[in-house]
């Protein structure tokens, strides 16, 4: 397999304009429209966005998990560096040897800890199958290095505990359980896919501290995909901000909530509640109308119907390409540099 | 689980009581009630019916009699067949292992092939396996089981002469193969029912759980498709089956009798059917209660199974 | 966006969205297929007997075990030379009548008992349900049995004896619908305004619990169908000379080898007719009941 002409020489995974599409019998639902984006190894990409935006598809068409019954079509290419140093196009990869890609080099957690492990096997069976398909060790030796897998993510009398089942755990203590199976063969890559949406704040803040405790110590990249932009601060190195199915903004973390460029991310900064302790309180702004139909999408640019900035005659009749702002800065929006000018509110 | 079982012991105890006032009421709805086989005998007089009735205990309050019958069956003591004065107990007793041995033969075919068509149905959903599975499984319940064992018999001993039409085994040849090749046929024809409902529980059954989240989680990390299916799906899709097998003892029972009638196969069913011929009601009511007993004691076992398979009610 | 895995990932979409439409169109024919059976039995059961030249009782010794299609007994005749066309219609006035008449009492029966125990709870309600639970203990086959051998057998109470042994599924359909109705604001406001308990009961509650009855009662007919021929094959139901598709069968073992048509065709008349009825009310199910999705 030849290299992509254009594939940044320090990427570990890289996405070239990624489509989705879902055949229902309502229509042809577009979730997601050429999505590109590189992540480098060791570095932590966060995927923000409401609901519906196309977050969730992303990581699943990587790992080539999206649902097949209502009919899905996933176009374009996504490379990912070997162990060789040499990138396969994860979509072109035959399904045997995709298989040996999840839960190896591309690991993956998810938002429900309370049902996405299976009730009737022990947590150390769950852990250990993984390692034993991917590794071929025997039995014995997975058994082992999943009751060390346990210790790493610090769940207590980790040995005890492989003999149990999921539902003698608590969300966050399954959510560690899962975090372990991910790890537990030395992914390149973790997709954590909102991975503390379902907890409580307090456990929030310790699973959150473990993967980045963990990802200092194996040097993994973590693809983190959330609605909640406290977690985006707390973590993530590069953003990037996703809408209708396309992402709008790409920026440094400190850039994009130092001077946000599309309309959009301003609006989301602006809805979420934010504690200033002494100061006066900042008003919550709602984004007025609802994200667009995914099935019958706006000609122009898909955030114009609730842009308060949207222009008649241009936002909803061209749709923008991504410019860069500034390198490493890019923006999906006709007027950033009208808007620039202090006006971006 | 100590409470869930001790729940489980009162809800059948009272379950138990139910069926004894049913069965005591369908005795004594009869016409003549447990009289009716003294009234067919020629030359029999209403005084002489009196003293027998008297010393059955008939003329007492119906209160008083049902205690006393309960009473009698709770310790064992269902009475005498008319027939040939041999406890009633006894009697079902020498008939009750060919018919367990039919329907644990039927159902051992059942659960392989209605596994197999069910598991393949839902993972093949909306080929022409499945339509042909579903639409089979909706004649295989509108089949009678009598007529079905006509076919087998025309078809596999009259036609084809490779099975015997009936009987528990050939006179004179008592050895194993012999056996089990009078067993093959009723097996089947038993086993037909049970594989639709078997099929199409498992097929809903194995839908649900492919869609679970711990099933992506499989796939997310890089299990093989078939391990999923076998360590993940199948697994877990069959854990409600285990109260629909508890939920099918009424009606296998009920087909084995059908089934035994036509292959003259000496159980439980075709002794309850003489016993109907031969108007010998004690047996008639023994078997009718046993049945019912054995129906309640089916599906306390398979609740007993499915917490023991279950480890999500170990704890409660 | 609801994102599952599934285990199907081989087919193609557009195969996966024609075979979709597929299913719908299927499950819509064989419930008219199922209908069409239907009717088809019942006309042919009450007006054939009058256009048909051979009468069901007449004894033709001549024509004894006449093979089908090969004399002017179209389908053959039995081991007295009577006309088994003939009889199989008369017989299927018989089984379809038993059929409807036992669904009928059935599911009033059921209704009532549902109804009560839904509308009242409690210990009336949970007492009238063990005893539904109780008498599902029992198979079938044999409480039937052990009913008919009790009582004269003829058509009353054969269909009496039936409805027994049957009411017991409507009965649990119906308690559960008007259970989780009862709690509603519709039935709430009627008890504030004064209305009495038969009134809301019957009024208000059951009309909305017509679709599952109706669902219900359709596979009772069928079920009625099948104990009927079960209970007469065995000798205590419909007697002879009267036909029924199941008393028909009562001799034809015995010349199963030397007239296989005997037992071949009533038993295809009764398949035929159960199902007609379950696939109607499969059919009806879809269309009424989307929830229950077991076939």
């Amino acid at each position: 397999m030849t290299p992509p002409p254009r594939m940044d020489p320090d990427a570990l995974l890289q996405v070239e304009d990624l489509s989705v599409r879902f055949r229902s019998d309502t229509g042809v639902v577009s979730a997601l429209n050429g999505v590109t984006l590189a992540v480098r190894p060791g570095e932590t990409v966060a995927l923000v966005g409401e609901s519906g935006s196309g977050k969730s598809v992303t990581s699943l068409a990587i790992m080539r998990l999206t649902p097949s019954p209502p009919g899905c079509e996933v176009g374009g290419r996504v490379w990912l560096r070997g162990t060789d140093g040499r990138p396969v196009d994860l979509l072109a990869l035959p399904g045997e040897a995709m298989r040996k890609v999840r839960g190896d080099r591309i690991a993956m957690i998810f938002q429900e800890p309370m049902t996405s492990l299976n009730p009737v096997l022990t947590i150390g069976e769950q852990i250990a199958e993984a390692i034993a398909v991917h590794r071929g060790t025997s039995r014995a030796s997975a058994w082992n290095a999943a009751g060390e897998l346990l210790e790493l993510v610090g769940i207590p009398e980790p040995r005890a505990r492989l003999a149990t089942y999921p539902h003698h755990l608590s969300g966050g203590m399954r959510q560690r359980v899962m975090i372990a199976i991910a790890l537990s063969c030395d992914p390149a890559l973790l997709i954590a896919d909102e991975p503390t949406t379902a907890l409580d704040v307090t456990v929030q803040a310790q699973i959150l501290d473990l993967l980045r405790r963990l990802q200092k110590r194996t040097g993994m990249a973590v693809i983190f995909i959330t609605h909640n932009l406290g977690v985006v601060a707390e973590i993530a190195d590069r953003v990037m901000v996703m809408y209708a199915g396309r992402i709008v903004e790409e920026a440094a973390m400190r850039t994009l909530f130092q001077a946000p460029r599309m309309p959009y991310t301003v609006k989301l900064m602006r809805s979420v509640p934010r504690l200033q302790i002494g100061g006066e309180r900042v008003a919550l702004e709602a984004i007025p109308g609802s994200v667009p139909d995914p099935t019958n999408l706006p000609p122009g640019c898909a955030f114009a119907p609730r842009c308060s900035h949207a222009m008649e005659g241009t936002c909803d009749v061209v749709g923008p390409d991504l410019e860069e702002v500034q390198p490493g800065h890019f923006v999906r929006c006709v007027r950033w540099r009208e808007l620039a000018g202090g006006t971006a509110r | 689980m100590i409470r869930f079982l001790l729940r489980r012991l009162a809800q059948s105890l009272l379950l138990l009581w139910l069926v004894s006032v049913i069965g005591f009421a369908v005795l004594h709805l009869a016409p003549g009630g447990p009289l009716a086989e003294f009234t067919l005998i020629p030359g029999m007089t209403t005084a002489q019916l009196k003293l027998i009735a008297h010393q059955m205990g008939l003329d007492r309050p119906l209160p008083v009699q049902y205690w006393e019958w309960f009473r009698r069956m709770l310790v064992g003591n269902w009475g005498r067949s008319y027939r040939d004065s041999q406890p009633v107990l006894d009697v079902i007793a020498s008939h009750l292992g060919p018919t367990l041995e039919l329907m644990v033969s039927s159902t051992i075919i059942a659960i392989l092939l209605g596994t197999w068509v069910g598991v393949l149905g839902a993972i093949r959903r909306y080929s022409v396996f499945d339509y042909l599975a579903t639409v089979g499984a909706m004649i295989a319940l509108s089949i009678p089981t009598f007529w079905f064992g006509l076919v087998v018999i025309y078809i596999f001993s009259v036609e084809l002469a490779w099975l015997p039409a009936g009987n528990l085994y050939t006179i004179g040849n008592g050895s194993f193969v012999d056996y089990a090749v009078h067993l093959i046929s009723p097996s089947i024809v038993l086993a037909l029912v049970t594989i639709a409902i078997w099929s199409r529980y498992l097929r809903a059954s194995m839908l649900e759980v492919v869609n679970q989240d711990y099933i992506r989680t499989a796939r997310a990390k890089g299990m093989p498709e078939r391990t999923i299916l076998f360590r993940h799906t199948i697994r877990n899709a069959l854990l409600p089956m285990i109260t629909i097998a508890g939920l099918q003892l009424p009606t296998l029972l009920s087909g084995a009798l059908v089934t035994e009638t036509v292959f003259t196969w000496p159980g439980m069913g075709r002794l309850f059917l003489d016993s109907i011929g031969y108007r010998d009601y004690p047996v008639v009511m023994g078997i009718l209660m046993f049945s019912a007993v054995l129906v309640l004691l089916g599906n306390l076992i398979a609740d007993l199974l499915y917490a023991a398979a279950d480890p999500r009610i170990r704890l409660d | 966006m609801a994102v599952a895995a599934d285990i199907t990932p081989r087919e193609s979409p557009k195969r996966r969205a024609r075979n979709r439409a597929l299913a719908r169109f299927v499950r819509h024919r064989l419930a008219l297929f199922g209908l069409g059976a239907i009717i088809v039995l019942v006309l042919l059961c009450a007006v054939g007997p009058y256009l048909w030249p051979y009468n069901d009782l007449r004894i033709d010794i001549s024509h004894r075990f006449a093979v089908p299609f090969m004399s002017a007994h179209i389908l053959g005749a039995d081991a007295l030379g009577r006309d088994l066309f003939a009889r199989l219609m008369i017989a299927g006035r018989v089984s379809l009548t038993v059929g409807f008449a036992a669904m009928a009492i059935s599911t009033v029966i059921g209704t009532l008992v549902g109804t009560v125990a839904g509308y009242f709870g409690g210990a009336v309600g949970s007492m009238l349900m063990r005893f539904v639970d109780a008498v599902l203990c029992f198979p079938s086959i044999f409480l039937l049995l052990a009913l008919a051998a009790f009582v004269q057998p003829n058509l009353f109470t054969i269909t009496l004896v039936i409805a027994a042994t049957a009411w017991m599924e409507v009965a649990r359909v119906v308690e559960a619908q008007i259970r989780s109705l009862r709690e509603r604001d519709f039935a709430l406001a009627a008890r504030v305004l004064g209305a009495s308990d038969a009134h809301i009961m019957f009024r208000e509650l059951l009309p909305n619990a017509i679709a599952p009855i109706v669902v219900a009662s359709t596979l009772n007919v069928a079920r009625a169908i099948l104990l009927e021929a079960y209970v007469s094959f065995l000798g205590y139901g419909i007697q002879p000379p009267t036909p029924s598709w199941g008393n028909m069968l009562n001799n034809a073992q015995e010349y199963l080898a030397t007239a296989p048509w005997l037992a071949l065709l009533p038993g295809l008349f009764i398949i035929l007719a159960v199902t007609g009825f379950n696939f109607v009310g499969d059919g009806l199910r879809d269309a009424l009941d989307p929830r229950l999705d077991i076939t």
